[in-house]
C-alpha cells in the first residue's frame, strides 16, 4: 500500500468530517429505500391489508420494515414500483377525498383501496401504469411481511405465529415412534 | 486446451445424474460429474418461508440465481415474457447437488403397470401423442427396488391393492399417524377406499448413517435439518466420490455436447466455478439436466452433421413436456385438526388413477404437506377477500382447522407443449435459453375435475363445514415434475432415445433423467427416474465391458 503522509492524512481527514454534514443536509430517513413520506402512506396502505385488531396487524409487525429492506434486496426490481405507486395512491386519494391517503379516516381509505383493486383509480401515476398490479404486489408483499419469516425484516417478535399458536422455534424430539407394530402406524 | 479425457462425463447431479455416475464409477469408470449449482449441506437448511424450492418470494434458495438465468415463457395468448428462477413461469427445479432430491417432498412412488401402457389402455386421443412406453413395469421392477433401498423410502404400500407387484416390501417403517392422517384414513375406509402409508424417500428410523425424520413444519421445498430425507447428495453421490473414480465439479455449467465427424460424441464444453470454457473429453457422454434443460442442452449442440441439434432428426427434442395436473380440494373443519406434526403428505389412495368412467387416467391422492402461515395466507377461498380484516379473521379461525387434500393427476402429453431454444435470448454465459410453450389437453382438465370432486367428497365424509377445489389451469405445467422432453422409443422417427435411454443416432450419448419418460404417471416421478437411471446405468456398464462403446 501506499504510504500515506501527514498532509494527505490531514486532507483525506478532512473529507471524512465533511461527508457527513453534506448527507444530514438532506431530509432525514430512517428507511433505506422509502422516504419519510412515502413510508407514512405505505404504512396506512399495509395497516388496511392487515388491520390491528384484537391481535397485532401490519404496523405492529413491521412489515414497512420488511418491503423497504427488500426494496433494497430481493426486491428492488420494484423499487420504481413502489415509488411512483405510492405517488398515484396519494393521487386517488386526493381526488376521491381531498386528502393524502395516511390522513383519511378508515372507511375512506378502505374506499381508496376498493378502487385501487379494481383498477379504476383517478390519479395521473395510473394513466401510465395499473392501479391494481400495484395494489397486487402491495398485498402480496404485506402477507409476506405478516405471515413469513421474522429473519426478512417483517413478522416482528413472531405476532403473526403467536395469532395463529404456532410455536417458534419448534419443539424437537417429537417424532412419537411406536416401533412395537412395524409396519402400521399409531 | 483440452482436460484429461475420462470415460463418462455425467451433466447434472440430480435423481437420475447422481445414480448414473455412482453406478458407472463403481463398475470402475473413471467419471466426471458435472453440477451448474452448489453443494449444500443440511447446515444449509434456514427453515425459510420466503425463500425455498416451492415459495420462492425472496429468491431460489437451492438455485439456479435469478441474476445468471433466464427463460423465456409463452403464455397461453402467446405472448413471451422473460422470466427469472424465482418466477413461477420459469418452471425450475432446484439447481444444486442432489437436484430436486435435495429440497423435494420426497414422495417415492413407483408408477402402476398402466403407466407404461396409455395407449393401449386409453387408445389413440386426439391432439396427443400419448403412447405405450417401450418398456413395462417389469422391466422397471427390480431397479425400483435398488431404488427404494439404496436410497432409502419408508412406509407401507400393502393395503394398497393398485400398486403393481413388488418382490420386497419398503426397507422402513411409515410415520406414526399425525392427526388429520388419522382422519382422512378412517374416513376413506368407511368410504370402501384403500388408504395407505406412501412411500417416502424419508428416514423414520436410522438409516444409512442417517438419523430419523423429527417431524418438524419445513419439509417440502427445504432442505432437511437432520438431513432425514433421502435424496442422491446423501446417497450415491458421495458413494461415487468414495469409489475413487469419479470427480465433482460444482457451478459448472454445459455449453454443448461436442462431436466428431463420425457423429460420434467426443466430450463436453462447459464454463467453469470462473467462467472459463473448458473441454472434458470423453467416451460417453450422459445428459441428466432435467426435462428443461437437457433438451436445451442438445438443441444448442449444433453441428454439421446435425444441424438442428443432437437426437433431433426428427424434430422430437423438447416435444411433450408435461408435468402434473395437481387437482385436490380443501376442506374446513369445526374442530382442530392440526397437531404440529410434520411433515404431512403421509397418507395416499391409489383408487383414482386409472379406470376412471370415460376418462383418462387420474392421479393418487395425498394429503398435502404441512401449510406454513404464509402459504395458509396465499389460499383464495370462494366467498372470502384476499387481504383486510375478513381475511385476517379467516387465517386466524382456520389456520389449524383445515385440511388439504391434492394429487398430481396425469397429463395428457400434447406435441406442442414444448422446450425449444430461444432465438435470441441468452444467459450470462451467451449460451441461447430454454424457451417454453404450449397448453395442456383439455382432457387432462375433465380428468382433474373428476380428482377434484373426489378429494371433496373425501373431505365432506371427514366432517369438512366448508370445502372448496383447487383445479389446475390451463397453461403448461412443468417445474418440479417436469418431465418428457426427450422421449424413450423404440421408433426412432418418434422418439428420441431407445428403451436403454441411448440416443438414437449417437450411440455414445445418453439422456437419464425425467426427460424420457413417455408418460408421467400420476404419480410424483423421483423414485421413477431413479429407477432408469439405475435400468440405463446397467445396460452402460454391461456395454463398456463389452466393446467400450467403440463399435
Amino acid at each position: 500500500m501506499r504510504k500515506l503522509n501527514r498532509r494527505k492524512f490531514m486532507q483525506l481527514a478532512a473529507t471524512a468530517a465533511v461527508a457527513p454534514t453534506i448527507a444530514c443536509t438532506k431530509a432525514i430517513s430512517q428507511w433505506r429505500f422509502l422516504t419519510l413520506e412515502e413510508a407514512r402512506t405505505l404504512e396506512a396502505l399495509c395497516g388496511q391489508i392487515v388491520p390491528t385488531d384484537q391481535d397485532p396487524g401490519a404496523t405492529q409487525a413491521g412489515v414497512v420494515n420488511f418491503i423497504d429492506r427488500q426494496l433494497v434486496g430481493h426486491l428492488k426490481r420494484h423499487q420504481e414500483d413502489y415509488r411512483e405507486g405510492l405517488v398515484g395512491v396519494d393521487q386517488t386519494s386526493q381526488a376521491l377525498h381531498g386528502r393524502k391517503f395516511a390522513d383519511l379516516p378508515v372507511e375512506k381509505q378502505l374506499a381508496v383501496l376498493a378502487v385501487l383493486e379494481k383498477g379504476e383509480a383517478a390519479g395521473e401515476v395510473w394513466k401510465k401504469r395499473s392501479a391494481k398490479a400495484f395494489f397486487d404486489l402491495v398485498v402480496n408483499h404485506t402477507m409476506q411481511g405478516f405471515y413469513g419469516d421474522p429473519r426478512h425484516g417483517g413478522n416482528r417478535d413472531g405476532v403473526s405465529w403467536k395469532m395463529l399458536g404456532v410455536p417458534y422455534p419448534p419443539i424437537r424430539g417429537r417424532q412419537q415412534y411406536d416401533l412395537t407394530k412395524p409396519g402400521k402406524s399409531g | 486446451m483440452a482436460l484429461k479425457k475420462v470415460n463418462a462425463v455425467v451433466i447434472g447431479a440430480g435423481a437420475g445424474g447422481g445414480i448414473v455416475a455412482k453406478e458407472l464409477a463403481v463398475a470402475g469408470l473413471s467419471v466426471v460429474l458435472l453440477e451448474r449449482g452448489k453443494w449444500y449441506t443440511p447446515f444449509d437448511c434456514r427453515k425459510d418461508d420466503l425463500r425455498n424450492q416451492r415459495v420462492p418470494a425472496l429468491g431460489s434458495a437451492f438455485g439456479p440465481d435469478d441474476d445468471r438465468y433466464v427463460r423465456v415463457f409463452v403464455d397461453a395468448k402467446g405472448e413471451e415474457h422473460l422470466v427469472r428462477p424465482s418466477d413461477g413461469d420459469y418452471h425450475n427445479n432446484a439447481a444444486c447437488v442432489g437436484g430436486g432430491t435435495f429440497s423435494y417432498g420426497a414422495l417415492a412412488w413407483r408408477y402402476m403397470e398402466k403407466d407404461f401402457r396409455m395407449r393401449s389402455t386409453y387408445g389413440a386421443v386426439e391432439g396427443s401423442t400419448l403412447e405405450d412406453w417401450p418398456i413395462s413395469y417389469n422391466d422397471l421392477e427390480p431397479y425400483y427396488e435398488k431404488a427404494e433401498w439404496e436410497i432409502g423410502v419408508s412406509g407401507d404400500d400393502s393395503n394398497n391393492p393398485f400398486k403393481g407387484p413388488r418382490k420386497k416390501p419398503l426397507p422402513m417403517p411409515p410415520l406414526p399417524a399425525a392427526r388429520e392422517n388419522q382422519i382422512l384414513r378412517d374416513t376413506a375406509e368407511l368410504l370402501g377406499l384403500h388408504p395407505f402409508d406412501a412411500p417416502t424417500a424419508r428416514n423414520t428410523v436410522p438409516y444409512n448413517g442417517r438419523g430419523a425424520c423429527m417431524r418438524c413444519r419445513w419439509c417440502v421445498g427445504f432442505a432437511c435439518e437432520v438431513d432425514a430425507k433421502c435424496g442422491t447428495h446423501n446417497t450415491v453421490i458421495p458413494k461415487a466420490l468414495n469409489s475413487g473414480n469419479c470427480e465433482l465439479r460444482t457451478e459448472c455449467v454445459a455449453k454443448e455436447i461436442l462431436t466428431d465427424a463420425k457423429g460420434r460424441v467426443t466430450g463436453v464444453a462447459y464454463f467453469d466455478s470462473n467462467d472459463r470454457l473448458q473441454e472434458q473429453p470423453a467416451d460417453l457422454v450422459v445428459v441428466s439436466g432435467s426435462a428443461t434443460e437437457s433438451p436445451r442442452l442438445l438443441l444448442n449442440s449444433k453441428s454439421a452433421l446435425f444441424p438442428n441439434g443432437l437426437g433431433n432428426r426428427y424434430d422430437w427434442v423438447g416435444r411433450n413436456l408435461q408435468g402434473h395436473a395437481y387437482a385436490g380440494a380443501y376442506g374446513l373443519f369445526d374442530f382442530d385438526v392440526y397437531d404440529d406434526l410434520g411433515p404431512g403428505a403421509t397418507l395416499a389412495i391409489c383408487d383414482y388413477n386409472h379406470g376412471n368412467p370415460g376418462l383418462i387416467g387420474g392421479g393418487a391422492l395425498a394429503n398435502e404437506f404441512v401449510r406454513l402461515p404464509y402459504n395458509f395466507s396465499q389460499l383464495r377461498v370462494p366467498g372470502v377477500p384476499r387481504w383486510g380484516a375478513a381475511h385476517k379473521e379467516f387465517v386466524r379461525k382456520w389456520f389449524k382447522r383445515n385440511i388439504a387434500v391434492h394429487g398430481p393427476v396425469q397429463e395428457i402429453p400434447v406435441f406442442d407443449s414444448r422446450v425449444q431454444v430461444d432465438p435470441k435470448v441468452k444467459d450470462y454465459w451467451g449460451i441461447p435459453v430454454s424457451r417454453l410453450s404450449g397448453l395442456n389437453h383439455p382432457k387432462t382438465l375433465e380428468t382433474a375435475k373428476y380428482v377434484a370432486l373426489k378429494a371433496e367428497t373425501w373431505l365432506k365424509e371427514c366432517g369438512a363445514v366448508q370445502t372448496w377445489l383447487k383445479m389446475p389451469g390451463r397453461g403448461l405445467s412443468g417445474s418440479q415434475h417436469q418431465a418428457g422432453t426427450c422421449r424413450m422409443g423404440d421408433d426412432p422417427k418418434t422418439s428420441v432415445v431407445n428403451r436403454n435411454c441411448q440416443v438414437h443416432d449417437v450411440p455414445n450419448l445418453f439422456v437419464v433423467d425425467g426427460s424420457v419418460h413417455v408418460t408421467n404417471g400420476g404419480f410424483n416421478p423421483a423414485l421413477t427416474i431413479m429407477a432408469i437411471a439405475y435400468y440405463a446405468s446397467d445396460h452402460m456398464v454391461r456395454t463398456w465391458k463389452g466393446t467400450q462403446f467403440r463399435g
